[in-house]
């Protein structure tokens, strides 16, 4: 069981949370302009390190508000905000 | 046998205990083992597979044999069951009973502390004392029943132990858990604590700044033939028995030893005035070597037990030397593993110690250290993983008692090219019992390694520690309290007029109504009938409401839904569909415009919190310019579907001023002064209105529709109803891989603006030919019901595998307007197939059925307006 800090509530279990995958992948401004491969790639390929990984999490039971974090996938510490 | 003074049992509190039948007694302080024990009864269920005799070995939670049915709980180790007056237990030979119900009371605590110290023993009391007086919050938690940990087994409890429980006692903040066995070390210091109440038990979830693992550690046997004869203990139980316990487990004892932690149970057996052989495997002995000699004990050094005998309970011991000594009891100990499960668990690596021939904690992952023996502070250990025999055979060397497993076993496996420890441990099941190899593992490992000649391989462990209990991980989790269960307003009356329900998500809908003496199958058709003739009204509160307001709502809904809804007039209603990002069918519904910002969106009943959660994500992660808000409003209106050509005249009646166009809606007042919204929607066909009031005014609208005979019909008959119509439900006709496209709803799919999913309905894989289509099945027979599920296949093909696959049945009812059966498919191409006949093979026969159009009932819409 994660601990998650919600930047609006703190510290919340992570039963509280939803998760969203990796951060810093954007909805394409004209997804009619992409080609099938860079669509393809926005809708079905995401990063999957090792280590340090930007995700979204959503305060799913608590203030409903998305945020990023960054969290080491093997040891789930995730990073001081700054 | 019972010594008649000592121990820290409660002489003057005698218990009546049975196992197996036979009465026993025992006293308060005691465990069933030791009481066992103590009325001279060593042996207990024979050994699970290959049926051998078998005796107590540990004083712990590490006992491998003396596993025992008490009540409803299976396997528990009798060494950590605390002795109760009139307590019943029966000897089990590798395998319990899950007894129901089980009536026991489970509970859960959920805490957070500064500190946590597993284990109550010398260094978990000091180290709980050190934080408390600091002022920290402190939970002590310790499996056995009092605290103490190794003190308890010793001759003389200092006076230490006595002062440190005291103290903690004092402290406001620190709070000591006795009969809890922390046995889950999970992520961001999360343990679990199982702790043993009378009648019951409580799982407390803790979450804590510091961990303190002073787990302490268990002993290693030692493997030499015959290990397993009763009479063959751990040599540091011995002295528990006979320290805590005033139980003399033998008269006349060999205590065969690679280290000098046995020294102190020869020493304190001598006392009692045993005769004690101190066989030591190593060329030194251990400096208490002359205690024991001038005690009137002999050491032999140089010396192992390679054998015994006894039938079967022992009665000599084979030394290397060749000599056979006459001895009822043999104490081993092979060596110390530190208790390092936690550590593991919690992702702290472990290293191997060559002084100790034992795993100690390397480096810890979170906020947590060990201390005491657990983390490996113990005397040296001279490893001697295997024992020969004279004979040269290995087939009665028991390495894993619980799972009959032998070192021929090992060597079986090794023989085979096994090197990993994972490995052999599926081969010879090694460690795979309840006890998950607390005595076995690292023994285990050694054999290994003597096999291959390298060094013992790592090892990691999971949770739990110990066994626990599904029924307190569930605690007060069971029937009607395991999910929630929601109500309609209207639920009080589906329930008096003896509607079946079924659960939709957590939702209980009315799904049929039967009348005395019918059928599901007749109840359905006679509503049915009713929609489409009379007029009949069904509950349909759950679906999914969502108010958004905001002036760029109208651009909103544009983005999401894959038709335009920005120039929807104020006052009307339009069917939307949602797609996911893939193109796929995420959910549908109609969507009302209430004000010229101000628009309500309804969902399935499954997906309402989904789709709130899907229109959240875009407006705050890509569109947070967008101004919108969403609420739910689905358990503020109670909804009521009122179909058939009879239903004007009932609305009518009940609001005299509505005249509604379909797919129109207007905010009104009944004529008896509620307030209501009533839209003229069609989920069937049929000229329909939903009407849609506060909830509290549910009951006594639905009741003033009833008054005017209308039929009532549950979700079963509304199935049935819109599937004539071919119109899909979202997750039955649909699962995740169909387009809005592969429905035949083009025209539901603006070419003019982007929408969620738009572009990936231009991809390769979305305009195939043959993806599956929606289509309608009438199987060649009329009265044949096809299952849905029912895999379809060409009407050509061989039935020999591999059978190329066409598709599968999503829907499949009888129809009383059609007077025969129907179906809704997925079929490859099918609307390219139309007219071709299918066969749904079902194992004992086969179907076949025609490919039609899904729209099965008034394809040209004709009964819409009444």
């Amino acid at each position: 069981m994660l601990q998650i800090r919600c930047p609006w509530c703190g510290d919340r279990d992570e039963v509280e949370f939803g998760y969203g995958g990796q951060a810093g992948v954007p909805y394409p401004p004209d997804p009619d302009a992409l080609s099938d491969a860079d669509w393809a790639d926005y809708v079905f390929v995401r990063d999957n390190p090792r280590g340090r990984f930007a995700e979204r999490w959503v305060h799913s039971a608590g203030c409903r508000r998305w945020f990023d974090a960054v969290r080491d996938t093997v040891t789930h510490e995730f990073e001081e905000r700054s | 046998m019972r010594l008649p003074s000592g121990g820290r049992i409660d002489r003057a509190a005698p218990l009546r205990f049975t196992v197996d039948g036979v009465v026993h007694t025992g006293f308060r302080g005691d465990t069933l083992a030791s009481a066992l024990l103590g009325a001279g009864v060593l042996q207990v269920g024979a050994s699970p597979y290959l049926g051998r005799p078998r005796g107590i070995v540990a004083a712990g939670v590490e006992e491998p044999n003396a596993l025992v049915q008490l009540g409803p709980e299976p396997m528990v180790p009798a060494t950590t069951v605390e002795l109760v007056d009139g307590l019943a237990a029966e000897t089990l030979s590798g395998r319990g009973k899950l007894l129901e119900p089980n009536t026991r009371e489970y509970d859960k605590k959920y805490v957070h502390c500064d500190v946590l110290v597993v284990g109550a023993g010398p260094a978990g009391l000091a180290a709980a004392l050190a934080a408390g007086r600091s002022g920290a919050r402190v939970i002590l938690a310790d499996e056995d029943t009092e605290p103490g940990g190794s003190l308890l087994s010793v001759r003389d409890t200092p006076e230490w132990l006595g002062r440190v429980t005291g103290e903690l006692a004092t402290l406001d903040e620190t709070r000591i858990l006795t009969r809890a066995t922390v046995f889950g070390y999970y992520d961001h210091n999360y343990l679990t604590i199982a702790e043993r109440r009378p009648g019951g038990g409580r799982l407390w979830h803790v979450r804590a700044g510091h961990v303190v693992l002073a787990t302490g550690a268990h002993e290693r046997p030692l493997v030499f033939a015959d290990n397993d004869r009763p009479g063959v203990m751990l040599a540091g139980a011995v002295r528990t028995y006979l320290n805590r316990y005033a139980v003399l487990t033998g008269r006349r004892a060999v205590v065969c030893t690679t280290n000098d932690s046995a020294y102190a149970t020869a020493l304190d057996l001598l006392a009692s005035g045993v005769d004690v052989l101190v066989a030591d495997t190593r060329a030194e002995p251990a400096e208490a070597a002359e205690r024991i000699r001038a005690a009137g004990g002999e050491v032999r050094v140089g010396t192992a037990v390679v054998g015994t005998e006894g039938s079967p309970e022992v009665s000599a011991a084979l030394l290397s030397d060749g000599e056979t000594v006459h001895c009822d009891l043999i104490a081993v100990s092979g060596g110390w593993n530190p208790a390092v499960h936690l550590h593991s668990q919690a992702g702290g690596t472990l290293r191997y110690d060559e002084t100790l021939a034992a795993y100690v904690p390397d480096r810890s992952r979170q906020a947590n250290a060990s201390v005491g023996s657990a983390s490996g502070d113990l005397d040296p250990n001279e490893p001697l993983w295997t024992i020969p025999a004279p004979n040269g055979e290995w087939d009665t060397h028991f390495v894993d008692l619980q799972r009959d497993a032998t070192v021929a076993d090992v060597l079986r496996a090794t023989g085979t090219g096994m090197r990993s420890a994972e490995h052999v441990k599926r081969y010879t099941t090694i460690g795979t019992g309840l006890d998950q190899g607390k005595t076995a593992g690292v023994t285990t490992l050694g054999v290994i390694a003597a096999a291959l000649g390298s060094t013992p391989g790592p090892t990691t462990y999971r949770p739990p520690y110990t066994p626990v209990p599904f029924a307190l991980l569930a605690g007060r989790d069971r029937g009607a309290l395991h999910d929630p269960a929601r109500v309609t307003p209207l639920h009080d009356w589906h329930v008096e007029h003896e509607a079946l329900f079924e659960d939709v998500g957590q939702w209980k809908r009315a799904w049929y109504y039967p009348k005395t003496g019918e059928s599901m199958t007749d109840a359905v058709l006679r509503e049915c009938r009713a929609a489409r003739e009379g007029v009949a009204a069904m509950d349909a509160s759950t679906l999914g409401k969502i108010e958004l307001v905001g002036p760029d709502t109208g651009e909103f809904l544009n983005r999401m839904y894959t038709n335009a809804f920005a120039k929807l007039k104020v006052g009307s209603a339009r069917y939307g569909m949602l797609c996911k990002a893939d193109g796929m069918v995420f959910d549908d519904g109609v969507v009302l415009r209430l004000a010229e910002d101000r628009y309500l969106a309804t969902t399935t009943t499954g997906n309402a919190a989904a789709v709130l959660d899907w229109f959240e994500e875009w407006l705050q992660t890509e569109w947070p310019d967008l101004r919108v808000r969403c609420t739910s409003v689905t358990e503020q209106w109670a909804t009521i579907a009122v179909v058939g050509p009879g239903s004007r005249a009932v609305v009518t009646d009940l609001a005299p001023d509505v005249d509604l166009e379909f797919m129109t809606f207007t905010d009104t007042r009944l004529a008896n002064g509620v307030p209501a919204r009533i839209a003229r929607i069609s989920f069937s066909g049929e000229l329909a209105y939903e009407i849609n009031v506060a909830s509290w005014y549910g009951l006594s609208t639905w009741e003033a529709v009833m008054a005017h005979g209308v039929t009532p019909y549950g979700t079963e008959t509304m199935h049935v109803l819109r599937a004539e119509k071919g119109y899909p439900i979202v997750g039955q006709d649909t699962d995740g891989t169909v387009t809005p496209i592969d429905l035949g709803m083009e025209w539901i799919v603006s070419k003019r603006k982007p929408f969620v999913g738009s572009r990936s309905l231009r991809r390769p894989d979305t305009v195939r030919p043959d993806r599956k289509h929606l289509v309608g099945l009438l199987p060649l027979d009329p009265t044949d019901l096809l299952p849905e599920g029912a895999q379809l296949v060409a009407h050509d093909v061989a039935l020999t595998p591999p059978v190329p696959m066409l598709g599968h049945v999503t829907s499949s009812y009888r129809s009383a307007a059609l007077g025969r059966t129907f179906a809704l498919a997925l079929v490859k191409g099918g609307r390219d197939r139309l007219g071709q006949v299918v066969h749904a093979p079902l194992g004992d026969r086969v179907v076949p059925a025609t490919i039609v159009e899904p729209v099965l009932y008034d394809p040209e819409g004709t009964r819409r307006d009444g």
